[in-house]
């Protein structure tokens, strides 16, 4: 549905997408990560046909967002940061010039309206103007915006950003429903948003893609670097010993404290030693007061990634300097 | 196209009526037009024409319009509605020529409450209706080349301080400052001060005068920047 093709796109000197490459299949929904600044705004924008790009190619649906942009645009839902709105208008007759503009007849727009309303729980304000809602409400009007033409891909940046806790949770939900019948691309720099929402995770850093994949893919590359802690009482040589000769062990560092030893045990990918490391233990007659293992959490593994990234980008700036 | 045009036309327009400049514009308008008819025309021995208001009226629309136009564009960028604008499937000329046609609407609303002074100066005079029908299609014209003036100012920028600013510059050199600097030369620079002068092609038609040459003017004028309109909306984006 959503084919990028090394995507790059420059502002002056500074390069905010660097070729990007993705696609995105029918009934999807993909996650874009990264921190502010990563270039996430930018793709969507040369995706919506707002900002053409440096070079590289982008299609929604088999258009080219440049080539064949009318097409593309009615294809598209697109809900910008910050939701920016007309606050003069009121909501109602904001969404029929929407709707007029993209060629909804009257009948079909007055449905569409109703629909709408219904999806994102417009009902309490529709006739307000657009100027005195809360950032929340805003939000729900722009996501009956993007929605209003039933478009086949839904492009979403940041959209929960300022809401509150139980609308960040209704919005998920929503957007989770869509996914059925639309393809959603949204973007994000929180992470549990994208976890809980999306089935793949689009990971950019500095205008490049560093990983991709979906939350369990994602989950299984940080395992591989996930560690087990435990603390015996014993002998420090012996127990070293016996815990690196087990199966699915890979590597053990340890250190001794007042006469338990704390070790760090790296174990074979796909493995958890835990219970033969118990059996040795018991089988020994040594003490055991901890075991655990160290799962590195999504976002750890995202904050590692983006900060090697900042810091890659940091020497690379350092370099043509010097 | 039609029905993107005419759905951006009429939201222009409602967003004109919603707008406290767009009141205070029409408001010191009419005073001023009233205030030239009643000074200059309703007079006992003057001839009967509008003649003076509408010249008047051509200088005073150099500031008033900007004013007018200074919002249809800027706005959009400043607000960043834009970016929603720009992704519906309307193009950037259909974008261009409905938000002319929004104030232009408003402006011939506006030229038409003047009509009251026609009304007027038949109770009290005999009236030539020839050149007062050829006066009110010289206003009808000078209207759009200015609307297309300020559209063209307000796609330069986000600031709408600075689009009215602009506007109102580009007038003014089109008419004041060319008709100042026309005394100082001569021979084929005289000739091109004089031709893009609007208000020389413009009393043209409030003397009663019907010259193909300067309706020509006009609408090559707001066709071309109207085209420069879409020019600058579309350079945004390549920035």
């Amino acid at each position: 549905m959503i084919r990028v093709q090394n995507l790059t796109k420059t502002f002056g000197e500074v390069r905010a997408v660097d070729g990007v490459s993705f696609s995105i299949g029918e009934g999807e929904i993909v996650g874009f990560l990264g921190p502010n600044g990563a270039g996430k705004t930018t793709t969507l924008r040369v995706l919506t046909c707002y900002l053409p790009a440096t070079s590289g190619s982008a299609s929604v649906a088999g258009h080219d967002v440049f080539s064949d942009s009318m097409a593309v645009r009615r294809l598209v839902g697109y809900l910008p940061e910050n939701t920016p709105l007309d606050g003069q208008m009121r909501c109602r007759e904001y969404l029929n010039f929407r709707g007029k503009i993209r060629g909804l007849g009257r009948g079909v727009r007055e449905s569409a309206i109703k629909r709408v309303i219904e999806l994102c729980w417009l009902g309490d304000f529709i006739d307000r103007p657009i100027h005195q809602l809360s950032k929340g409400m805003r939000q729900r009007v722009g996501l009956a915006d993007a929605l209003l033409h039933d478009p086949k891909v839904l492009i979403l940046d940041e959209p929960t950003i300022g809401l509150d806790p139980t609308q960040i949770r209704e919005t998920r939900n929503l957007i989770r429903d869509l996914a059925r019948r639309h393809t959603v691309l949204l973007s994000s720099h929180i992470l549990p948003e994208v976890e809980a929402t999306c089935e793949r995770t689009i990971i950019i850093a500095g205008g490049r893609i560093v990983a991709s994949g979906s939350p369990e893919e994602l989950k299984e590359r940080i395992l591989g670097g996930s560690q087990l802690i435990a603390e015996i009482s014993g002998p420090a040589k012996d127990v070293t010993k016996a815990v690196a000769s087990l199966d699915g062990v890979h590597k053990v560092e340890g250190g001794a404290d007042d006469g338990w030893q704390r070790l760090r045990i790296e174990p074979k990918k796909g493995c958890d030693p835990r219970e033969a490391i118990f059996k040795v233990v018991k089988a020994k007659g040594w003490g055991l007061r901890e075991l655990r293992l160290e799962v590195g959490s999504l976002e750890e593994f995202f904050v590692q990634i983006t900060a090697k990234q900042a810091e890659e980008q940091r020497s690379e700036k350092r370099e043509v300097r010097s | 196209m039609i029905r993107n045009v005419a759905a951006l036309t009429q939201r222009e327009l409602a967003t004109n009526f919603l707008s406290p400049v767009a009141y205070v514009v029409a408001a010191v308008f009419l005073v001023a037009t009233g205030h030239l008819f009643m000074g200059s025309t309703l007079v006992e021995g003057e001839e009967a024409s509008l003649r003076s208001m509408l010249d008047s009226m051509a200088w005073l629309l150099v500031f008033a319009l900007p004013l007018l136009t200074m919002r249809v564009l800027s706005d959009e960028f400043a607000s960043g509605t834009i970016e929603t604008l720009m992704t519906a499937p309307v193009t950037d000329v259909e974008v261009v020529i409905g938000k002319f046609l929004g104030v232009y609407v408003m402006y011939l609303g506006l030229l038409a409450t003047t009509l009251v002074h026609v009304v007027l100066l038949s109770a009290y005079g005999a009236t030539d209706a020839g050149v007062l029908i050829l006066g009110y299609l010289g206003m009808i014209l000078l209207g759009a080349f200015y609307v297309a003036v300020g559209v063209f100012a307000s796609a330069l920028t986000r600031h709408q301080l600075v689009a009215a600013i602009v506007g109102i510059l580009i007038l003014a050199v089109l008419t004041l400052v060319v008709d100042a600097l026309a005394g100082w030369y001569s021979g084929s620079w005289r000739s091109v001060l004089a031709y893009v002068n609007v208000l020389h092609h413009f009393q043209d038609f409030s003397k009663g005068i019907f010259d193909t040459k300067s309706l020509f003017f006009f609408l090559s004028g707001t066709a071309f920047f109207l085209f420069l309109a879409v020019k600058a909306l579309e350079s945004r984006r390549w920035r």
